[in-house]
């Protein structure tokens, strides 16, 4: 009854509010991880603007990185009757069932930022992801043009063992200098995507090279150890960004600042903006009814000094990060 | 008096053996690893490393062992030090002069210490389970306070606890080294000690010896939990951030381990605060070790399961007389067989 009586009620409000606008119609569900990271809130935020920019009725639920309450949120979303589903699935395996459901109410499942493993993939419309080893190989493509021809001994921050970022970003960054014969990963250790590892596992690395002297560039699997261990390299009386190169995967905020303070050379964006991408793909399919190609690939661009790191310091502070 | 020694520097030989061992590995590994030179106005070396690095998981320790002597445990460690952490950060964020951000968030862990204390004492939850709460909340709470983003700050003040040095010393060894001092003159130089070890051994007996076990035990724990706020703090302080997510995580069990490399009985009792110190120092010297070795990061806790077994062996082979003992099975068996 009293789910009855909010349909009506949230009808009611979406009416009122939208006026006779045909898209507005629209009611989209999302099933959110939770607030695992940074990163997490931002992507949350921004599904939030992109909506609104939109005129699209939009429901977040946060799952506290449980399945058992994203399938839940899912049969919710379906008892109301949405016009869509997004989900940002927690784990890989276990959503035939629940997605079987959604297809029997007719309602398209898009997956954000993470995919499923199922043998029939017509039980989601299409998958909106980053390509995790493209964004190492153009870490790995920028370092291996900016330093050219000259010879270089590379640091690897590498992610939580066994995790697939982790493996990816290594994967694209030993792809994107293969051609480079001059740059070499001297040595390569996990700092677990965090800060103090990260600034933990640099310190090491330091002193097992000499004091870093012979050192050319860092190369970390996100941002956060990248900050961690830029200020172990200060503390070695090194200068992070002149004497070390910095490049890492991710763009939030703090490396920017960094950047704009000369200490972090490079960063390859994985967008927020997943919820984007497939609203597009959903209205097209709506519109159309053309359905969209099952991988939405989401840009992953390159900031470095030269993109005015203050001024996106600032536009991406107030996300959540 | 001079005989009391000769038994206690035999116990406490498998710890020291142990670290001579891994130190010595470390060397075989990274042979600078005993360099220490003067950069920056402070000592610089891979064994300075080692203490810094180390001094969060001996201030946990310290705690620990009171707790564990008492035959409780606090796992909860590792999410106050996340509390503190993000106390500390965001006040100062928020323009609170340091003396008061760091004494609230000391402040907050001993709340939470004393929350965990009243669970255990006075309403008689286990220690396991009553900890356990706080474990999972603190995480939760912390992320309130820092509203789930990493609060980043460059107050001079505050970083002085994670990055400064008096006369080259890293303020984290300091802390650590006066923490250790002060609370091993507290136990040993007054009878808390001794109380201590009698709760641990038998709370009951205690209680009709007329023993405040209750209060004692409440100050015990709430002395843990500001061991961990000052860990919280430093840790935060050595990034510039507090890492709700991240802070402080499994240290609670590294803080456990370091306490049982050092000789203290899970089931309470005698008890050993600098043998703690140590068990941590072996814990971070294996770490450090590991990232010196060049190793492929998919053997770090392989190898650190491997030597933290060989230590517990050679602990346990020695408590029970060693040599001796299996002589005597010998023997035993020899008699039987006649």
């Amino acid at each position: 009854m009293i789910s009855m009586k909010r349909i009506l009620l949230a009808s009611v409000f979406a009416v009122a509010g939208f006026g006779t606008a045909s898209a507005a119609d629209l009611t989209v569900g999302f099933s959110q991880i939770g607030s695992e990271s940074g990163w997490r809130a931002a992507e949350t935020s921004v599904s939030k603007i992109e909506a609104e920019k939109r005129g699209i009725a939009f429901k977040i639920a946060d799952a506290q990185q449980k399945q058992e309450n994203q399938i839940k949120a899912i049969r919710g979303f379906i008892a109301q009757g949405v016009d869509a589903i997004f989900i940002a699935p927690v784990v890989a395996t276990g959503w035939d069932t629940v997605l079987a459901e959604a297809k029997e109410a007719d309602i398209p499942v898009i997956l954000l930022d993470r995919t499923i493993e199922t043998a029939d993939d017509s039980l989601y419309l299409t998958a909106v992801t980053s390509d995790t080893v493209h964004e190492g190989k153009v870490a790995g493509e920028w370092l291996a043009k900016t330093v050219a021809d000259k010879d270089c001994k590379v640091l690897e921050l590498q992610g939580t063992v066994g995790s697939s970022p982790a493996i990816n970003r290594k994967k694209g960054f030993e792809e994107g200098i293969a051609s480079a014969s001059n740059i070499k990963i001297v040595r390569s250790q996990t700092g677990d995507f965090t800060r103090s590892k990260g600034k933990e596992v640099m310190e090491g690395f330091l002193k097992a090279e000499n004091g870093g002297k012979d050192i050319c560039a860092l190369y970390a699997h996100n941002d956060d150890m990248a900050v961690g261990a830029i200020q172990a390299i200060k503390e070695a009386g090194l200068k992070p960004g002149k004497d070390i190169l910095v490049v890492s995967v991710d763009a939030v905020p703090d490396i920017f600042k960094a950047m704009a303070d000369g200490e972090a050379n490079a960063t390859v964006e994985l967008t927020p903006n997943m919820a984007g991408p497939a609203f597009d793909a959903l209205k097209e399919f709506k519109d159309s009814g053309k359905a969209p190609p099952k991988w939405i690939q989401t840009e992953s661009k390159l900031f470095t000094q030269a993109d005015d790191p203050m001024k996106v310091y600032e536009e991406k502070k107030g996300l959540g990060y | 008096m001079k005989n009391m020694f000769i038994p206690a520097a035999a116990r406490a030989a498998p710890q020291l053996g142990s670290l001579a061992l891994i130190l010595f590995l470390n060397y075989l590994a990274f042979p600078g690893f005993f360099e220490i030179r003067f950069q920056d106005g402070r000592l610089y070396g891979s064994l300075v490393d080692v203490l810094n690095r180390g001094a969060p998981i001996i201030i946990l320790a310290i705690g620990m062992t009171a707790v564990i002597a008492s035959r409780g445990v606090d796992l909860s460690v590792g999410a106050v030090m996340a509390v503190s952490g993000a106390l500390a950060a965001t006040m100062t964020v928020a323009g609170y002069p340091v003396p008061v951000a760091v004494i609230a968030a000391i402040g907050v862990g001993l709340l939470c210490g004393l929350w965990n204390g009243v669970l255990v004492a006075y309403f008689d939850l286990q220690p396991i389970v009553a900890t356990l709460i706080l474990m999972v909340t603190g995480r939760g709470i912390a992320q309130l306070i820092t509203e789930g983003s990493i609060v980043t700050f460059n107050e001079p003040g505050l970083i002085f606890f994670g990055s400064g040095a008096i006369l080259g010393i890293p303020v984290p060894i300091l802390i650590a080294a006066c923490l250790l001092a002060v609370t091993i003159v507290l136990v040993r130089r007054t009878a808390l000690g001794l109380l201590i070890e009698s709760i641990g051994v038998n709370r009951s007996a205690s209680s009709y010896a007329g023993l405040n076990s209750k209060l004692l035990l409440l100050v015990i724990y709430g002395f843990c939990g500001v061991c961990a706020a000052l860990a919280g703090i430093i840790i935060a302080a050595d990034i510039r951030g507090a890492d709700a997510n991240n802070a402080g995580l499994w240290l609670e069990l590294d803080a456990i381990l370091a306490v049982v490399i050092g000789g203290t009985s899970l089931f309470g009792g005698r008890f050993s605060l600098i043998m703690s110190a140590i068990g941590a120092i072996i814990i971070q010297a294996m770490n450090t070790g590991i990232l010196l070795s060049g190793f492929p990061p998919e053997y770090n806790l392989i190898l650190k399961a491997l030597v933290i077994i060989v230590i517990l062996l050679a602990q346990s082979f020695s408590s029970l007389g060693g040599w001796a003992f299996l002589k005597g099975e010998f023997r035993a068996k020899g008699t039987r067989q006649q």
